[in-house]
């Protein structure tokens, strides 16, 4: 199929799910029907992306026709529709299991249209060309999360989802306000524009000032540990199966945007405050991860997790070498199948002893070994254990890391890794190990609920067996942040004929 | 006028600033929402300033505005709008409860 109809599919096909699941509130299986269909179709198109771009090919829409740097445009390079692919996949394993296990009351309140319109999101802001437009999707998936958010009961987890909500949209306002700085400076709001513009730009330094507000509205946006205290005190307070959502998708669109704008917009051989990302990536591995080791709590640890993974992803985006990036975009892609994943046996593990608290479970070894052998899978793929995805990641990032020659980068990697596992060995031993507490309610486990982990296990364990080819198309996609001469091309037009620039007296 | 304009700026930012650091709910609201209006007048003087200018170019090339700031801002006071009007709701619903 023509790679332009499959980059509208991927973004309509959920927003046209949105509107049918409200017009079927009555009916909830039909519902449901449409939006797991929804998703899949969004998830085929995504999947065609990347088998259109896996050659280094990037597709470009104009909207009504619109030459590029004034009209609307959406692209879709290789990091894009891998991105895409990915994250659609784990929203349909967590919409999956959110509509087998969530009680009616998650139903009621909208659950399905606003799964849906997170997910029109996410996909918007893979597939954006210009930076207004990723500010506009960047509102939708924070006004969907927050509304899925809001219904959380209890002191702390309104408290959580007004931090949530109070650090997100200072974030927003930092976007907006340097989208317009950067437009009075630069003239232009369009990726490949921008690139073209900041590559000319004789005074740099007057636009390095205002990307540091871009920078600070990713920081916020992918949890980067100064800007991080909304995740924690917000994430665990979800029921799983949302949970799942929130952790696979939301840190990493900030991220894609930090590789995307920084990585490419703004690069030259280097991008602005390059030093200062290292710098927060360290601090971030090292305290997300010393953060988990403090908790005691399944979904505590796993928030806090996330927290020091976003900070090895930031790292290959800091080294900013081609083997690093491509190890980032691996690890992007590796990461979000892995913590979604570890979110859903969070929930499966909740159903059979009414707590993740690792106090109140133990001896699932014995009792259930098949969840322990799903747990496994995604835990000792995020710690980094050989033949599983987490490893190839973690090994390639060192990889990089030693290239450059930072050493002290180097230890950060490797003790990291270390604490991780350190962590995840005490879920581990909390709740596979020892004896199986008395009481608790054994929910029956849910069969969908359980394929959905299954699901993505298996996927885990395929991320590491083809190692290769999918790092050779990390390779691809990294290239292509680095060079984006095609991308230009695609946007632009062939020779990127030079834009007219307006010279207004101030 | 351009200073006007971004002494007014300074003054949303300060005052936005200062409520948003308040102990409360409702002067965290208050502090986005002059936030919010400063980043406004911020993305509408990107368009540079203009008086009596059209935005919209026509045969005769005079003195012109550059419309896309305006549309931009226009976008960002919907988008504002409803995320206040979500905060408020969200702030009744946890509180009424």
């Amino acid at each position: 199929m023509n790679p332009d109809f499959l980059i509208l599919i991927s973004l309509l096909a959920p927003f046209a799910g949105a509107i049918g699941c409200l017009a079927a509130t009555t009916r909830p299986r039909l519902a449901a029907g449409i939006a797991v269909a929804s998703v899949a179709i969004s998830l085929a198109a995504g999947l065609g992306l990347v088998a259109a771009t896996s050659g280094g090919a990037v597709h470009a829409v104009h909207a009504g026709g619109w030459s590029a740097p004034f009209g609307i445009v959406l692209t879709a390079d290789l990091f894009s529709a891998l991105m895409l692919a990915v994250c659609q996949l784990v929203t349909l394993a967590a919409l999956a299991t959110g509509l087998a296990v969530l009680p009616d009351l998650w139903r009621r309140r909208h659950f399905l249209p606003l799964v849906l319109t997170l997910s029109t999101a996410t996909c918007g802001a893979f597939l954006t060309g210009d930076l207004f437009n990723l500010y506009v999707w960047f509102e939708v998936l924070l006004l969907s999360s927050f509304s899925l958010m809001a219904v959380l009961r209890g002191d702390e987890g309104r408290a959580g989802a007004w931090r949530y909500v109070l650090l997100n949209l200072v974030s927003s306002m930092l976007f907006l306000g340097s989208a317009g700085l950067i437009y009075a400076k630069t003239g232009s709001l369009n990726f490949a524009d921008l690139h073209l513009r900041f590559a000319a730009a004789g005074d740099a330094y007057l636009l390095e000032s205002s990307t540091v507000l871009l920078f600070g509205s990713f920081a916020i946006k992918s949890a980067l540990l100064p800007f991080a205290f909304w995740l924690p005190a917000s994430y665990p307070h979800l029921p799983p199966a949302i949970g799942a959502l929130f952790a696979g998708l939301l840190t990493k669109v900030g991220l894609y945007a930090l590789f995307r704008v920084f990585g490419m917009v703004f690069a030259t051989d280097t991008f602005p405050h390059r030093e200062l990302l290292l710098i927060l990536a360290v601090v971030t591995m090292t305290g997300g991860v010393l953060g988990a080791v403090s908790q005691g709590g399944m979904r505590g640890i796993l928030s806090f997790h996330i927290i020091s993974q976003v900070g090895y992803m930031a790292l290959a985006l800091a080294l900013f070498t081609p083997l690093a990036l491509a190890a980032g975009i691996f690890y992007l892609v590796h990461h979000i199948v892995v913590k979604a994943n570890l979110f859903l046996v969070a929930g499966l593990v909740e159903r059979r002893f009414g707590s993740s608290e690792l106090e109140r479970t133990g001896g699932l070894l014995r009792s259930a070994p098949w969840m322990a052998a799903l747990f496994a899978v995604p835990a000792l793929s995020l710690a980094g254990i050989p033949p599983l995805s987490g490893f190839f990641a973690k090994f390639m990032l060192l990889r990089a890391s030693l290239e450059v020659g930072d050493a002290w980068v180097t230890v950060a990697i490797v003790g990291v890794g270390l604490l991780t596992v350190f962590s995840m060995l005490k879920i581990w031993s909390a709740a596979f190990w020892g004896s199986t507490p008395e009481g608790g309610p054994a929910l029956k486990q849910s069969g969908v609920a359980v394929a959905a982990s299954v699901v993505l296990g298996v996927v885990t364990v395929g991320i590491g067996l083809a190692a290769g080819p999918v790092f050779a198309l990390a390779e691809t996609a990294a290239t292509g942040l680095l060079e984006p001469e095609v991308y230009l091309d695609a946007v632009l037009g062939t020779g990127n004929p030079p834009v007219p620039t307006i010279t207004t007296t101030p | 006028m351009s200073v006007l304009l971004a002494m007014t700026i300074g003054l949303l930012v300060a005052a936005g600033l200062y409520r948003l650091l308040g102990p409360g709910r409702l002067d965290a609201l208050v502090g986005l929402i002059l936030l919010g209006q400063a980043v406004n007048l911020g993305i509408f003087a990107a368009g540079r300033l203009h008086h009596n200018a059209p935005a919209i170019v026509t045969g005769n090339m005079g003195p012109t505005t550059d419309p896309l700031p305006q549309a931009l801002v226009l976008t960002a006071i919907v988008i504002g709008f409803g995320i206040i009007a979500f905060i408020l709701t969200f702030m009744l619903r946890s509180s009424g409860k």
